[in-house]
């Protein structure tokens, strides 16, 4: 998305070019188009761009994408409530979104 | 074989304004399974999505003249793309679902539409093997539904690219401001009764004189925070949303506290103009959780420097207005 960008060097996205296939669905499905095919192969185009929703690495048949697992929507509400969470070694409910 | 309406109605209008001002937003949901739009026959498209209402109303208002069946999957009444993020809305649910409807008794072809935005949870090089159906992914929005079918389901890059328009933002505003109503109840009660402390030990005309400046103020910092920062997003500088928020805040509270209710001491002012920029950041970073362009990573990451400030802010804004009526 051109109009709106996220902090730089910050997200957690990797590609391992050796075992793509080049099939090109990470391409397909992000959804703000940080994929490109190059050489047959995948190529992370835009790395700032990527907003960690998991959906290429989701939809990658050999497993040739890393992004961060953690769950959670970006509400703050629930990112706190998983630190606390965390401190008391218990478990959070959904933000509900 | 339930035929779903293409016209929203009424009560469909209803509904949306309610989940949207978060007075039923958790109870709009309807039942999973197979629907349909106009006069499908075995070789119509079959379209997949989420058993929230307002997803399934977005989809079949788009639909009206096309003849489709629509496989509804229970992703809890959640929408689309949350429901991925959760992985509720998952291939193996979408398999379950067709062969719940026996789908494959019911058309000739053997492919399913997927919302991209199901992506996140739904792998489609794996439905093949769990239900025979093969998984395509269709455009972002319902709107380029028909442009995609009429061109031989074909997707273009705008039809493939997420926007977060005005009119977007603008639709999000209502549930953040009325989730927060009981935080905001709590609060506004306990400064009216800090308000009335004093040297005289307490004052009800104090209580209630600043308690209405202060509560002007909580009010503020809401419409700077939940409203203003969301909607003036593009233009609010920097890219940390706390930040904005604060920015947001500290220009209502000038305008505020120097035009429309300027308090009785400098203390009083410093301590309502902290408050409001702390409350307006703290609200504008909560609406990362809103936006399509946030990562989990950078929203840790901001918070990690927003949520000290925040802290920090309230903390002096209480004991300048706790002191004020000491030293003022």
């Amino acid at each position: 998305m051109k109009e709106f960008r996220y902090l730089d060097n910050t997200a957690i996205l990797r590609l391992n070019r050796d075992a793509c296939i080049g099939c090109g669905n990470c391409a397909t499905v992000c959804p703000h188009r940080v994929f490109a095919l190059a050489d047959k192969k995948a190529a992370i185009n835009d790395p700032n761009g990527c907003m960690e929703c998991g959906a290429c690495a989701t939809n990658c048949p050999v497993g040739a994408i890393f992004v961060n697992p953690d769950e959670g929507c970006g509400c703050a509400h629930y990112i706190i409530q998983s630190w606390i969470a965390r401190i008391r070694g218990k478990n959070v409910n959904t933000c509900g979104c | 074989m339930p035929r779903a309406a293409t016209r929203l109605d009424v009560r469909d209008r209803v509904g949306t304004l309610r989940a949207r001002t978060g007075i039923a937003r958790h109870r709009y949901r309807l039942n999973p399974g197979l629907y349909c739009v106009g006069e499908p026959s075995p070789a119509s498209p079959v379209l997949v999505t989420a058993n929230y209402k307002l997803s399934f109303d977005a989809l079949r208002k788009e639909l009206s003249g096309i003849d489709a069946w629509i496989l509804v999957a229970d992703t809890r009444g959640i929408n689309v793309w949350c429901a991925a993020g959760k992985k509720t809305f998952s291939a193996g649910e979408i398999a379950f679902q067709v062969n719940r409807a026996r789908l494959a008794e019911i058309v000739a072809h053997r492919q399913l539409i997927l919302p991209q935005l199901a992506a996140p949870g739904v792998a489609a090089h794996e439905l093949h093997k769990k239900c025979g159906f093969r998984g395509v992914f269709g455009p972002i929005r319902a709107a380029d539904i028909r442009g995609y079918l009429a061109r031989g389901e074909e997707v273009d890059e705008r039809m493939r690219t997420i926007t977060f328009s005005f009119a977007e933002r603008l639709v999000l505003v209502p549930v953040e401001v009325a989730l927060l109503w009981k935080r905001v109840a709590s609060v506004t009660l306990a400064v009216f009764a800090l308000s009335g402390l004093g040297p005289g030990l307490y004052s009800i005309s104090a209580a209630f004189h600043r308690g209405m400046t202060a509560t002007g103020a909580t009010v503020l910092a809401i419409l700077a925070g939940a409203v203003a920062s969301p909607l003036l997003l593009p233009w609010l500088p920097g890219r940390q949303f706390w930040g904005k928020g604060l920015l947001a805040g500290a220009l209502a509270g000038i305008v505020y506290l120097g035009l429309v209710a300027p308090p009785g001491t400098l203390f009083d002012a410093l301590g309502l103009w902290l408050w409001i920029m702390a409350l307006s950041s703290h609200l504008a970073m909560n609406f990362t959780g809103a936006t399509p362009f946030t990562s989990l990573s950078g929203v840790e990451k901001e918070m990690r420097r927003g949520l000290p400030v925040q802290c920090l802010g309230g903390f002096l804004a209480l004991m300048f207005w706790l002191l004020s009526p000491f030293v003022g």
